[in-house]
């Protein structure tokens, strides 16, 4: 099975925020940069089918050069080989751009199965596979829980709303988006990380794949939300705080 | 030109965001002085249709296809578009549902527009739409506009539109049946019957004090800690999902969109950032505390009581002061 993987590669959680200047986005200086968590259980799944049924696994980024550290870790993982479709726009790029620049990579080469993560944690459209499967003209399934290999075909679990779940099959080749917690992800060994070195990382620039950059989507501002609620705060040290807030509950909230 | 509704069903029971959206639907074809249009689809869905009619909206168009009973991303993306051509609204909204996330990015691509997910806020700005989207899992706000002509297709998040602001209309509203053409063919996905994984021992929903935790209780050495807050509160423990993810508890204590909604008179946030996919499960509790060492986490948006501090410092505090 050739599986392409598609990776993206954003801001840490836990990377202060500070709004840009232009207030278009958030300084890039701030950040340190992680894989996009939902990608990080498709890399594995696609790494446990590939150990199942034999082919490669293909790590793609579309993204800064940067992003070539994200895909160095795939790689230590045990993904075969990596391609990053590199322009700095791609870093504030809306889903249908990104999913263009993907689908162009993806789509020059033979591709029985394409995973992408349901969802960035930073724009967070929740899009881009399935932009994928539309351009590439896949049947897709998104937040799955579950594949299963049978008959050339896919039979996936999909996760619905309130803890309800659904089987679908599909033939191949198809896109699935993977949802957080379909599996256990494994760290990169040593060795993993001394192979990751000699696998093939083939760039190509946007240009290239003729790319159009156009945008969708613009933000024209980034600010901080307004909150709904007063939210009283309680300062002081840890003990203060606790007996404070006892205290509140109890004749305030009247809630214990 | 029109604000058209995509409504959700399943089985012939409404998406309880249905009617939110509807509400959203009003307020921007307001904003834009245009008719508010509403679309049921599936199979036999005459009587939901009826039932949209009976709100003050200008039209229900009626998508009744035998290819729509059960859900297909290839089946709904093929009616939806073929709605919009018939139609040709300047803006069309979704509920952001599971479902739509699963083929409205499909229909705009295919049109090769922009979708704009998730969105909490409309408007209308020198004639031009803006969408105000959360960005970083909900830490801050982004005001977007979509780039060339309408239509313009956009989501609604859960919650943000009130279901119960949209007023009945009067006289009902006319109800068109729409002609589309849906080649079963097309469909390439064969889904099953959704169904639920067996029920295990704890409900959530009957708690009145409930403790959760999320990743900022770090490591699964520390969920006995949380323990024991609740122990001592009189609690049940939950968590967030990826504690859950984990298998640092059992899925049967997650609280969200994927999980639990529950609706205690006490919840108590250790370490949880707020996400929406959280607060959707709990923000129907009546008391709300949270306990985060980033002021900026969203669930500060939500909380009656704020602590910004490390619950490491606080949480050992509170079991103390609850055991004197
Ligand atoms: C389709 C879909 C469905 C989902 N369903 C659910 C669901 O049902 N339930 C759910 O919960 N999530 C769900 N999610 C995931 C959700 O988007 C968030 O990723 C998740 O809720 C984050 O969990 P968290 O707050 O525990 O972790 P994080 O977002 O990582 O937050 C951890 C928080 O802990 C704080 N912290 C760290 N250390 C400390 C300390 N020592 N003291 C105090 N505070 C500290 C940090 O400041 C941070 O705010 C879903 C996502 C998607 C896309
Ligand atoms: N720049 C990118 N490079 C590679 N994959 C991406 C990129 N952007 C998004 N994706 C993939 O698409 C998924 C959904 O992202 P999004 O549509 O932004 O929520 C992610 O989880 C990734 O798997």
């Amino acid at each position: 099975m050739n599986i392409f993987v598609c990776l993206k590669q954003v801001g840490a959680r836990d990377s202060a925020l500070r709004i840009a200047v232009d207030r278009k986005w958030v300084e890039d200086e701030d950040l340190n940069f992680e894989m996009n968590e939902p990608d990080a259980f498709a890399l594995e799944e696609g790494l446990r089918l590939k150990e199942k049924h034999g082919g490669e696994v293909v790590a793609v980024s579309a993204g800064p050069a940067r992003a070539a550290s994200t895909i160095r870790e795939a790689l230590a993982k045990g993904a075969d080989r990596g391609i990053l479709i590199e322009d700095d726009r791609f870093a504030q790029a809306d889903a249908l751009c990104i999913a263009r620049a993907l689908a162009a990579a993806v789509g020059r080469e033979a591709h029985d199965l394409v995973l992408t993560g349901l969802q960035s944690d930073d724009f967070g459209f929740g899009q881009t596979g399935v932009i994928m499967a539309e351009l590439l003209n896949l049947p897709h399934a998104t937040i799955v829980m579950q594949v299963q290999a049978e008959d050339g075909g896919l039979r996936v679990k999909r996760e619905l709303e309130a803890g309800w779940f659904q089987n679908v099959s599909m033939p191949l080749p198809a896109l699935l988006t993977i949802q957080s917690g379909i599996n256990k992800v494994r760290y990169a060994t040593l060795m993993g990380i001394k192979r990751a070195r000699k696998k093939p990382l083939v760039t190509h620039t946007a240009g290239e794949l003729g790319i159009d950059m156009a945008a969708s989507q613009t933000v024209r501002r980034l600010y901080l939300p307004h909150k709904t609620k007063q939210t009283q705060f309680i300062t002081g040290s840890g003990k203060e705080a606790a007996a404070a807030l006892l205290e509140k509950l109890k004749f305030e909230a009247r809630a214990l | 030109m029109s604000v058209l509704v995509v409504s959700e069903q399943a089985g012939g029971a409404w998406h309880g965001m249905s009617f939110e959206t509807i509400a959203a639907g009003a307020e921007a074809a307001a904003a834009l002085g245009c008719p508010l249009q509403v679309a049921v689809l599936g199979s036999g869905v005459a009587g939901l249709a009826a039932e949209a009619a009976a709100k003050r909206v200008s039209e229900v168009v009626v998508i009744d296809d035998p290819a729509l009973a059960a859900y297909t991303p290839d089946g709904f993306a093929a009616a939806v578009r073929q709605a919009v051509e018939q139609l040709n609204p300047t803006l069309v909204l979704f509920p952001h549902t599971y479902q739509v996330r699963d083929f409205a990015p499909k229909l705009t691509a295919g049109l090769g527009k922009a979708f704009l997910s998730d969105a909490v806020g409309i408007a209308v700005d020198d004639g031009k739409l803006v969408f105000v989207r959360r960005l970083f899992q909900g830490k801050l706000n982004a005001d977007v506009t979509p780039a060339g002509d309408a239509p313009y297709f956009a989501s609604i998040q859960s919650g943000v539109f009130r279901a119960d602001a949209l007023p009945d209309g009067g006289a009902p509203a006319p109800v068109r049946n729409l002609d589309v053409v849906i080649d079963p063919a097309q469909i390439r996905t064969r889904p099953e019957a959704p169904f639920q994984e067996a029920k295990g021992a704890v409900d959530l929903t009957a708690a009145e004090i409930i403790v959760s935790v999320g990743r900022g209780i770090k490591d699964p050495e520390n969920i006995p800690l949380a323990v024991e807050l609740a122990q001592a509160l009189g609690g049940e423990l939950a968590a967030s999902r990826p504690i859950c993810d984990n298998g640092w508890l059992p899925l049967e204590r997650q609280v969200g969109s994927s999980g639990q909604t529950v609706s205690p008179n006490l919840y108590l946030a250790l370490g949880i950032s707020g996400a929406i996919q959280h607060v959707v499960g709990m923000k129907g509790a009546k008391t709300i505390v949270a306990i985060n060492k980033d002021e900026g986490a969203p669930i500060f948006e939500i909380a009656d009581y704020g602590i910004v501090a490390d619950l490491f410092e606080v949480v050992p505090a509170l079991i103390a002061a609850l055991k004197e």
